[in-house]
């Protein structure tokens, strides 16, 4: 009888990292399925390439970093960063425009600060703003305008277009996103003459509004499965729409709340994006500081700002707000008067 | 109905209680030989009053706490004390401590008792005195000494005691089967605990999944200001903090204790032992242990004597060893490990799981924190266990103390719930284990700067003194020459007149007779000082040395009671001695001078 000598406590109940990963992963589908329905093959070719790259820079750095390759892939982070960058890119981004988001995200984001839990920045938005930022006609040029599957282009033609470099083959098929066209097209034209454009369709924004509604309804799901809590995503919608409220009443202005919430990547951020742990703030009353500021951003840089979208710029810049909020937020433990703001030693 | 309040977070862990309460409360038995630990519980060791060869009875006094916060040990049963060993005891750390090891003869005698027919005849303090003479200290977890317990600070009026029936932690079901089947002698002991305390509101709770206790509590209370509460089932709702927040919406201040709120807990099982002691005049030299888990046929409470050695009490629930991968005394939750079967039940012992490696496998290893957060949700204390476990492992302590890290309860939800498998629990220990090293050594560190600080003033003192004295011997050296030469001078003016001759005649002639005179009176004068003061003299030392014996015995107790005035009883003894010596040194030079006065 040989006994094992262990710190308590001896019973275990997690779900394993990696399973919640993959659970994140699964409740991305009614998503993706949507994209493809509305918008093509494009969004799951994507997903397909970024999710290889995703593993195989992460395989190749945990490797360079004397690492256990088998140990940490399984974890599925990288994975779900592959996932989101696929989910988020233009569905008929070149395929080294994809290449460049990923391997920055996980080589530069993640594995340059230290791996899994060390990295400050949300790594999918890294490789995102990254790419925004270098190549701004490959990321606005090749949004899929919303036609129903049946008569999108082909899967081998999709194909043909990511990795073949085809892109006057496609032309027909692409579209500003809802958000660039009412931005630039509002400064000049009424809101009425606005959405006479097919992208807006007969709803919302012709397609996107499902796509949304998919993310809301895994977003949802997350929270009912106590993956993430309420807070990032509430304060982050709560806020955008008052901002919306506020600011953007007069359509002929500004675009208006149903497009804010429904169109662009604002239920995909929402949910999946700003609730990325790693990079979120902690306490309750943190992230609903840092959900709110999120959204608060959003409609900042979408209206006022030069990106019709401002998922992942807003996101990165509260990241950087992190450990503030954090230093100023801890919860009141029991037995204490009031919380212990600040860092010991200082005022706070 | 009683109004309930919620604590924050909390888990749900697989309760795994019914294997163990299928069958009645049996009776252990008598081992081969009872090992009873001299310190079962916070505070000071006890110390032998038996020894090696001695015949005891059963429930004899065998070892007292003499100085310092303790209770005594009895003995389990009559027999024969055949050492007084360093043997293995119930311990995280698995360390060996001092045991009076007992052979039993069998006879299970007891020794005379005195049951107490009415307690409310006594003072309070007597009873509360008898609770101590029994031996009796907190069952449920810490075992903190209940006559002490029982007695807040003066300024502290307890307006709600708590009976502690949730036991919440999965698996153990001591509490659960004594409230099922003695639920009368728990009431008793409730009684008398109300009796001494006066509380407002006397509150019996017990979580829901125990609905047979319940009802056996209830029909043991009925008509009385007892009440019994049913807690919702959710770990650690026994915890004292927890379950204080959860029937009073109350929250003990951090670093107080629930007496600062008007509260007090006692678990169930202290009550029962409290009812036997003055009911019965039995001490505690039994209780209900829950022996559990899948490395045992029969599973089980039983009622063990004190310092029954777990082997014994696993063979009664059909041991099989070779199954048993851990050995855990306590819950799954925050019970540790034993390293073997020899270390015995204590007063604090409520359950022994022998678990196989399916039933609690190994954690998978280790993975980074992805601060997912699910820590801070399930926290009952409102910490960020994530923060801490960062803090931590860094070694940023100051950062982890700032966060409340000394609240922690360490119930080990946190640690549950991660999904990276961080042993969060055991970075939280070691912490405050650093920590505390770290604040004794500065404590230690701050009284030596002190000594030293004392005994540099004290240094110059004396220089000071010694160059005083010198400095009066000078003037008063000086003043004796002016005065001669003012004599001289005197003389010399007054010779003046007459033949200097004559005159230096008489000068000579006072002289001698001055000289003559001198040693006489110096005799005189002296001998009628210094006789009272070598009295005098003895007088003190007398009393410096009684001082010194004094502070000497105040010192080996305060060391046995490992108090923490050791340091500065050590300083005053150190001083007594300096005083007593000093005093010596002047009595025998005040004796040396008198002799060479009387040699004169």
């Amino acid at each position: 009888m040989s006994l094992v000598q262990q710190s308590s406590p001896h019973a275990h109940g997690a779900r394993p990292t990696s399973r919640v990963m993959l659970v994140v992963i699964l409740t991305t589908l009614p998503g993706l399925v949507a994209q493809t329905w509305f918008f093509g093959w494009g969004n799951l070719i994507n997903v397909v390439w970024c999710v290889l790259l995703a593993l195989g820079a992460e395989a190749a750095m945990l490797k360079l970093r004397h690492k256990p390759v088998a140990f940490f892939l399984r974890d599925n982070t990288a994975a779900v960063t592959g996932l989101l960058l696929g989910l988020s890119l233009p569905q008929f981004a070149p395929w080294w425009v994809s290449a460049v988001a990923v391997i920055s995200a996980i080589v530069l984001a993640k594995q340059l600060y230290g791996g899994l839990g060390a990295n400050p920045f949300n790594p999918a938005m890294v490789g995102y703003a990254l790419v925004l930022v270098s190549f701004p006609v490959a990321m606005t040029t090749n949004w899929a305008g919303a036609v129903t599957l049946p008569d999108a282009p082909g899967f081998g033609e999709t194909l043909n277009t990511i990795f073949g470099g085809q892109q006057a083959a496609i032309d027909a098929w692409t579209m500003a996103t809802p958000l660039d066209e009412y931005k630039h097209k509002i400064a000049s034209h009424t809101a009425t003459e606005v959405l006479q454009h097919p992208t807006f369709g007969t709803g919302v924004a012709q397609g996107w509004e499902w796509v949304n509604g998919a993310f809301l309804l895994g977003g949802l799901a997350l929270v009912a499965l106590r993956i993430i809590t309420w807070h990032i995503p509430v304060s982050l919608l709560a806020s955008l729409g008052l901002m919306s409220l506020a600011f953007g009443s007069n359509a002929d202005q500004y675009a208006p709340l149903s497009l804010h919430l429904l169109a662009g990547g604002t239920m995909l951020g929402a949910f999946f994006i700003a609730t990325d742990p790693v990079s979120a703030a902690t306490s309750h009353q943190g992230k609903l500081i840092y959900g709110a500021c999120i959204g608060v951003l959003i409609y900042t840089i979408r209206s006022w700002g030069n990106y019709p979208d401002a998922v992942a710029f807003s996101v990165l810049l509260m990241n950087f707000a992190v450990p503030f909020i954090d230093h100023y937020t801890p919860p009141r433990t029991y037995g204490h008067h009031k919380p212990r703001r600040g860092i010991p030693g200082k005022a706070g | 109905m009683t109004q309930l309040w919620n604590f924050p977070g909390g888990i749900h862990p697989p309760e795994n209680k019914h294997q163990s309460t299928a069958r009645p409360i049996r009776k252990a038995g008598i081992p081969e030989r009872l090992i009873l630990p001299l310190q079962q519980h916070i505070g000071a060791p006890a110390e032998p009053l038996v020894q090696p060869g001695d015949k005891v009875l059963k429930g004899q006094k065998l070892a007292d706490v003499t100085s310092g916060m303790g209770v005594p040990v009895h003995a389990s049963t009559s027999g024969t004390i055949v050492g007084i060993e360093l043997l293995p005891v119930p311990h995280p750390s698995g360390m060996s401590d001092w045991c009076i090891v007992l052979e039993p003869d069998g006879d299970d005698a007891w020794c005379e008792l005195s049951p107490i027919a009415d307690y409310r005849k006594l003072h309070r303090d007597d009873v509360l005195n008898l609770i101590r003479e029994a031996g009796i200290s907190g069952m449920g977890g810490a075992g903190f000494p209940t006559n002490i317990k029982l007695r807040p600070p003066s300024d502290r009026k307890v307006s709600t005691l708590i009976i502690n029936g949730a036991e919440c932690e999965p698996y153990i079901t001591a509490d659960d089967m004594a409230m099922r089947e003695r639920a009368d002698q728990i009431h008793g002991g409730i009684k008398i605990m109300s009796w001494i305390l006066r509380p407002e509101r006397c509150v019996i709770a017990i979580e829901d999944n125990k609905p047979e206790a319940v009802e056996a509590m209830r029909k043991a209370s009925e008509g009385t200001q007892a009440e019994v509460v049913v807690v919702p089932t959710k770990y650690p709702s026994g915890g004292e903090k927890q379950l204080i927040q959860i029937l009073t919406g109350m929250e003990v201040p951090s670093g107080g204790i629930p007496a600062d709120i008007g509260v007090m807990c006692q678990n169930v099982g202290t009550a029962m032992a409290v009812y036997r002691a003055i009911n019965r005049g039995e001490p505690l030299i039994s209780r209900i242990t829950t022996v559990t888990g899948a490395g045992v046929d029969d599973p089980g409470n039983f009622e063990a004597l004190i310092g029954t050695p777990t082997r014994h009490l696993l063979d009664q629930a059909g041991f099989h060893p070779e199954r048993v991968n851990r050995l855990i005394l306590g819950g799954p939750m925050m019970g540790y490990t034993l390293e073997d079967t020899s270390v015995p039940v204590i007063k604090t012992t409520n359950c022994l799981i022998a678990a196989t490696e399916n039933e609690l496998p190994m954690p998978p290893p280790e993975q980074p924190c992805i601060r997912c957060g699910m820590c801070a949700e399930v926290c009952p204390m409102e910490l960020l266990p994530q923060q801490l476990f960062w803090h931590a492992r860094a070694q940023d302590f100051d950062r982890a103390e700032h966060l409340n890290l000394f609240d922690c309860i360490e119930c080990g939800a946190c640690s549950f719930v991660c999904p990276s498998s961080i042993p969060l629990v055991q970075y939280y220990r070691y912490a405050k284990g650093e920590i505390r090293t770290q604040r004794a050594e500065q404590i230690k560190a701050d009284r030596a700067r002190e000594r030293f600080e004392a005994r540099q003033a004290r240094l110059e003192r004396e220089q000071e003194e010694k160059e005083r004295r010198r400095e009066e011997r000078a003037r008063a050296a000086a003043e004796a020459q002016k005065k001669k030469e003012a004599e001289a001078e005197k003389a010399v003016a007054e010779g003046e007149a007459t033949d200097e001759r004559s005159a230096r005649a008489a000068m000579v002639q006072q002289a001698l007779e001055r000289k003559k005179a001198r040693p006489a009176a110096a005799a005189t004068s002296e001998a009628s000082t210094e006789k009272p003061d070598i009295e005098s003299l003895e007088k003190q030392l007398n009393q410096a040395k009684g001082k010194l014996e004094t502070m000497e015995s105040m010192l080996d107790d305060a060391r046995a009671a490992q108090a923490d005035n050791v340091e500065k009883l050590e300083r005053a003894v150190a001083k007594n001695l300096d005083r007593v010596k000093r005093a010596e040194d002047a009595l025998t030079e005040a004796r040396k001078q008198l002799e060479t006065e009387d040699g004169q």
